[in-house]
């Protein structure tokens, strides 16, 4: 019910969270438990207050009623044994002859004893013996009492201990009036004898401790409310203790948050030079530190991008004119002689080889230094597929491979960096035409809901196990000795895999030794949308060795014949 | 061939070298003359305005880094007051700085090193004159399109566009409807026999879009077809 009163008073985004958290009282201190210091502590301090406040209170409670108790006691038999004596030295002093003097004496005593009770009257009088006509008060025969009196006030046992021998004797007991009223009080008793017939008597004085029992409550009813006041206020000394403690830790906590979020100029106020100012003292050379560091590291990677995009362009001036010289060497190279003429063509050659290697690692270096971006639009995956394996179609023929698209009838929609994409693409069909030594090669789009993916299959040498993971490497190459005919730097695939990356995509491999191989492009459609299942497998239903005339079924085919 | 070269000069045009590596430039003369281009250098930025009221060249070659006034503020300059084409070369490959390029009035780039065909098929992409000779008047929406006449009004008040945005009109205008996607494009308009980068298509269509429509957010003559490419066609 208090939380539900709690979260009411909270806007209505934090209330549904807060009652969701705090679903019960229970819930709701295990969660301040366990989520604040400060809780933590003014918990404790109330637990330990309460404990030792009980403790204090129940020994000062039972000294403050001991005292009062034993002093009444005290008089009460002081009371008692003086009106024993008195008792015994009137029936000693009577004569009594017959039944009515006997009658006549203990009257006259009884009415003494009785009215020395004072007013209002301290103590009450029950009287056991052959008491005759005077016995009569309470209805018992040989009883006698002062007051309204029950039998029951007078332990038993007790009157046996008096009636079997001389002396007094007292207990605590429990005053009860005829209406069943019961008050604490203490009894005395004394066995008297009429000494002239021999005859003998108990007498009991009972003292009310009623208004014993009032002070004791006063004083445990003040007792317990200071006890409550002492606990509140010990509880609010130690929130506000914990505050001045916390509150610096807390707000430790928010700026350290700030600068994990990015703002690395927040830093902690100092105040004085106790703990919490030296606290916040290391705390903001921490934070300098850090930032000095990571300024550092972001100079560094802005020198290195710089240094790339300087690279790039020192290189490619020269390189530019050395290129066209290159051209207009190679185009007269006809009325050179055959040697120079050939070196002409190798200078062509060359420098085309240089001229992929240097974009190549241009574009790697962009990747390393995070400066790689991306330009997203809608694409196309199956016409860009058709695209590119129209454009290798001459180098596919050179080489004997047969390559071919299959895609579905509709388009492949893609919100992807075409030229990123068509790098993948391009890729992978000429490492396919290049290095399997397969007669087939075959380029698959599908799209899925939220995914579409290529992949580029052939029925080659194929691809060993650890192989398949080795190909995006830099610089790796399956076989060091194998001729290469694409001319390719061996940073194609890593950069693949990069740009791949950068879509928030997939680039896989798969691949079997003798049976062929497989790669695999999967992006998902909207950039920045996550990759749950491609819409191809990775390894494919198939995977055996092409056979001579096979056909794979398909929907609709572009394909480039050899 | 070398024959042919003098009487061919003044038909393939003047071409305006900007370009402060004194090799390249050299390297670009040779090239230019032999393919029968009447070139003109220029060192620096600074000059390149001058250069061209003096010369008053066919297509402008201009490197983007130059000492004194950076190339983009050139292409600024002489977009400003010229609709001549700019051919510009750049070091660069990344999308930036090819955007930042044709959005400062680029009509084309080349990215060095370029091989010497490309160049000059770039530049003759740009020189070629329009072939078609019949009086052709094209209306569209509220615009009306005079092939032969090079000029565009919506009702009576002309549009100034340069030559390559008026290519780009006329192509999307001459088959209303028609989509073409930006590969048809790039050969239609620009002369690229391969495909080639779209970034091309995107950036000067969004600055034909800023000349002829009311509100270039929501185009009604240049129409972008999701996927594909763009159309014309007035709703």
């Amino acid at each position: 019910m208090a939380t539900r009163a709690l979260a009411t008073a909270l806007p209505i985004g934090l209330r549904t969270r807060v009652l969701r958290v705090l679903g019960s009282p229970w819930r709701l201190a295990r969660y301040a438990w366990v989520r604040s210091l400060q809780a933590r502590v003014v918990m404790g301090t109330l637990v330990l207050c309460a404990v030792v406040t009980a403790l204090v209170g129940v020994m000062l409670m039972r000294q403050v009623a001991d005292g009062l108790v034993e002093s009444k006691r005290n008089q009460a038999i002081a009371q008692a044994e003086a009106g024993f004596a008195d008792a015994q030295q009137q029936l000693d002093a009577s004569v009594v002859t017959d039944a009515n003097s006997r009658s006549q004496v203990l009257d006259q005593l009884i009415k003494s004893l009785g009215s020395g009770g004072g007013s209002p009257r301290g103590y009450d009088i029950v009287a056991y013996g052959p008491l005759g006509p005077v016995g009569s008060g309470l209805g018992a025969p040989g009883v006698y009492s002062s007051g309204p009196v029950a039998d029951s006030s007078v332990p038993a046992d007790l009157r046996a201990q008096v009636e079997s021998q001389p002396g007094t004797y007292w207990t605590y007991t429990t005053l009860s009036d005829a209406e069943g009223a019961s008050q604490p009080a203490v009894v005395a008793g004394s066995r008297l004898r009429l000494a002239s017939t021999g005859e003998a008597y108990s007498l009991y004085y009972l003292s009310s401790l009623a208004d014993q029992e009032h002070t004791l409550s006063l004083v445990r009813r003040a007792l317990l409310s200071a006890g409550l006041a002492l606990m509140v206020l010990v509880a609010a000394v130690a929130w506000l203790v914990t505050r001045q403690v916390v509150t610096p830790v807390r707000l430790a906590r928010r700026i350290a948050e700030r600068l994990a979020a990015g703002r690395l100029e927040e830093r902690m106020q100092v105040r004085g030079e106790d703990d919490l100012a030296r606290l916040a003292q290391s705390f903001n050379q921490m934070a300098a530190s850090l930032q000095r560091q990571i300024g550092q590291l972001e100079e560094l990677s802005r020198v290195q991008r710089r240094f790339a995009s300087d690279v790039s362009h020192e290189l490619r001036t020269p390189l530019t004119t050395v290129r066209m010289a290159a051209d207009v060497l190679h185009d007269g190279r006809g009325r050179f002689e055959p040697a120079t003429a050939r070196s002409a063509e190798l200078l062509q050659v060359e420098l085309d080889r240089f001229e992929t290697l240097l974009t190549d690692l241009l574009e790697i270096s962009r990747f390393d230094a995070g400066a790689a971006q991306l330009t997203a639009e809608d694409v196309d995956l199956a016409s860009l597929a058709r695209r590119v394996v129209a454009a290798y179609c001459g180098f596919a023929e050179r080489a004997g491979v047969r390559v071919e698209v299959v895609a579905p009838g509709r388009s492949c929609l893609v919100e992807a960096d075409v030229r990123r994409v068509e790098r993948i693409v391009r890729n992978l069909v000429a490492n396919a035409i290049d290095y399997s030594r397969s007669p087939l090669v075959q380029v698959t789009v599908a799209s899925g809901p939220d995914a579409v993916a290529l992949t580029v299959r052939d029925w080659g040498v194929g691809l060993h196990r650890e192989e398949s993971s080795l190909v995006f490497n830099r610089f790796w190459r399956a076989d060091p000795a194998r001729a290469r005919t694409s001319g390719g730097t061996g940073l194609g695939l890593a950069i693949a895999l990069e740009d791949a990356a950068l879509h928030g995509g997939w680039l896989q491999a798969w691949g079997e030794p003798g049976r062929g191989a497989q790669f695999r492009l999967t992006l998902p459609r909207r950039v920045g949308g996550k990759l749950g299942r491609s819409p191809l497998p990775l390894v494919p239903a198939g995977g055996a060795p092409l056979e001579a005339g096979q056909r794979v079924q398909r929907r609709d085919v572009a394909a480039v014949d050899s | 061939m070398e024959a042919d070269v003098e009487p061919c000069r003044a038909a393939n045009g003047k071409v305006l070298v900007v370009d402060d590596d004194a090799a390249l430039a050299e390297m670009l003369t040779i090239v230019l003359r032999q393919e029968g281009f009447e070139p003109v250098v220029c060192n620096s930025g600074d000059r390149a305005l001058e250069t061209l009221h003096e010369h008053r060249p066919d297509v402008v070659l201009l490197d983007l880094m130059l000492p004194g006034m950076d190339g983009l503020d050139v292409c600024k300059a002489i977009r400003a007051e010229s609709g001549v084409p700019i051919v510009m070369l750049t070091a660069k490959n990344d999308t930036i700085d090819i955007v930042l390029g044709l959005e400062s009035g680029a009509d084309d780039y080349v990215v060095k090193p370029f091989k010497p065909k490309e160049l000059v098929a770039r530049i003759r992409a740009r020189v070629r004159k329009p072939s078609d000779d019949l009086m052709e008047v094209i209306t569209i929406g509220e615009l009306t399109i005079d092939v032969a006449g090079h000029t565009v009004k919506r009702g009576e008040e002309p549009i100034s566009l340069t030559p390559l945005e008026f290519d780009l009109l006329s192509c999307l205008a001459r088959k209303p409807w028609q989509v073409f996607t930006r590969d048809v494009l790039l050969e239609q308009v620009w002369g690229y026999h391969h495909s080639a980068d779209t970034r091309l298509v995107n950036v000067h269509v969004q600055r034909l879009r800023s000349k002829i429509e009311h509100d270039p957010e929501n185009p009604e003559v240049v129409i972008t077809v999701r996927g594909i490419g763009y159309k014309a066609g007035a709703r």
